[in-house]
């Protein structure tokens, strides 16, 4: 018998329940959406940022600037790869002086990432405050880092993999967990 | 995504994959120059030195400027006030260079060849920033990108290069790295300024240039390099001027939304009018801004791969 190495614990639905509930959570923690600028960590970010301003938009009846932050040059681990990640453009076509920041990313794992894009906006000034959103919190810090508005949080261990798969990148919407051994985000 | 080459040489040989990487790179590094705080935290624990052997202001800036705007700890090296003045050779300076931990050498250096011999001898990363009459990778690649930051494809454009192709390193470059690029290029000047049998590289010789100019995109125009002129390759400045000098009256038969290109320093009046070098198609200052852009590309490509243990 096949041993089955991998279960589905979001799907197209839940992800957009999920995403709903976190920008009412946005809007009610923040008093609307004045003053809210959305920016996503590649890949996966970049389209739920676009995702959650779209929503944002929605309720509060005003458009929420979105931008896209490539950490990559912000990386710990930069000098140890070896196959180097290719740096991509970081798009903040606004003034974050002074706004409240929702930083989104698909999966909340080690805080290395989120520490990289902290400091990667604090390159492009001076925020009043910066919050966390993530489609899927799978624990495991390294980093004395929480996420604000939580889509999912699931219980993994290291040597399991948490796959977000996004329509804006493979066509459909789901969350899986492989439990076959190979680790990563 | 890595590069094929592990020190920038030449840009001879290298192929069109890492030549887009690198340029692909540049666009977010020029991004990272328009922050607030233009500097990322790349290369912190990286020490690069700059060896330069010739007199340098606009490559020696830019190569500091992009380090510095990687975080990367830097050198400055010049043979005055230097132990070469007291003899010391190139191998040794390096050597003693190198005792003292560092990663990355750019180089300039009066001698074709002497980075290849850097690159052969040392075990640091080697970035050629000018090696006499030979190549100026850098320069090379850094009016790739402005081309096609304008066109946005270098492909299929006719590219004119004007002047001492002879004794010009920014030249050899553009045309190696061009011609992979798969630009269709051309070079003008006076027959003695023209290397012989440069044909059989696929680049287009004329001395009439009128005829070069005919239906071109863009225009590289070489600064006449006078301490590099032996006696009697040209006559004087001023027949220079008359033939091959570019002014507003001899860019008629050029295409629309031509492009005007100098490496700097320019000599005004010899081989470019002020008012061409001043004129809104002649993109000369960002060529300078694109060049700390393409020189982080470079540094960052290069230095992800110094821990990597060579194949074989």
């Amino acid at each position: 018998m096949a041993k089955i190495t991998a279960e589905k614990i979001m799907d197209e639905k839940s992800i957009r329940l999920a995403l709903n509930r976190i920008c009412h959570e946005i809007i009610e923690r923040n008093g609307g959406s004045e003053d809210l600028v959305i920016i996503g960590i590649r890949t996966g970010g970049a389209f739920l940022a676009e995702r959650i301003a779209g929503i944002l938009a929605q309720i509060g009846k005003s458009e929420v600037p979105v931008g896209i932050i490539d950490i990559t040059l912000y990386r710990d681990d930069i000098q140890d790869k070896l196959d180097q990640p290719l740096v991509q453009k970081t798009e903040i076509p606004f003034d974050i002086g002074d706004k409240i920041i929702v930083l989104v990313d698909d999966v909340l794992y080690t805080g290395r990432t989120v520490r990289a894009a902290l400091d990667a906006i604090i390159d492009f000034g001076r925020p009043r405050a910066i919050q966390l959103a993530v489609l899927v919190d799978r624990g495991l810090r390294e980093l004395p880092i929480k996420a604000d508005f939580t889509g999912r949080e699931v219980t993994t261990s290291p040597r399991e993999r948490v796959e977000v798969h996004l329509k804006e990148n493979v066509g459909f919407d789901d969350v899986i967990i492989d439990r076959s051994g190979r680790g990563g985000v | 995504m890595s590069l094929k080459i592990r020190h920038l040489l030449g840009l001879e040989g290298v192929s069109a994959d890492d030549i887009a990487l690198i340029l692909d790179t540049a666009v977010s590094f020029k991004e990272v120059l328009s922050r607030t705080i233009p500097k990322v935290p790349t290369l912190r624990g990286v020490t690069v030195v700059n060896l330069f052997y010739e007199p340098s202001t606009r490559t020696r800036i830019s190569f500091e400027l992009a380090e510095k705007r990687l975080s990367a700890d830097t050198i400055n090296f010049s043979t005055s006030g230097s132990s070469v003045a007291k003899g010391e050779s190139l191998k040794d300076t390096v050597w003693n260079i190198e005792a003292m931990k560092i990663d990355i050498v750019v180089i300039r250096h009066q001698a074709a060849g002497s980075p290849h011999y850097l690159a052969e001898c040392c075990s640091s990363t080697i970035i050629n920033a000018g090696d006499g009459a030979h190549e100026h990778p850098t320069q090379g690649l850094l009016d790739m990108y402005t081309i096609r930051e304008k066109y946005g494809k270098i492909e299929g454009l006719k590219v004119v290069i004007i002047g001492d192709i002879k004794h010009s390193r920014v030249a050899r470059s553009n045309i190696w790295g061009l011609l992979t690029m798969g630009a269709d290029v051309s070079v003008c000047g006076p027959p003695t300024l023209l290397p012989v049998e440069m044909e059989k590289f696929g680049v287009k010789v004329f001395d009439d240039l009128d005829e070069a100019l005919m239906g071109a995109d863009v225009v590289n125009v070489l600064r006449i390099q006078k301490e590099r002129q032996q006696g009697g390759l040209l006559p004087s400045l001023r027949e220079y001027n008359r033939f091959y000098g570019i002014t507003r009256e001899r860019l008629k038969n050029l295409n629309e939304n031509f492009t005007i290109m100098h490496p700097g320093p320019m000599n005004r009046g010899v081989e470019i009018s002020s008012e061409v070098a001043e004129a809104p198609y002649s993109v000369i200052l960002p060529q300078v801004t694109n060049g700390v852009a393409v020189r982080m590309a470079i540094l960052y490509l290069l230095s992800a791969r110094r821990g990597k243990v060579d194949e074989g």
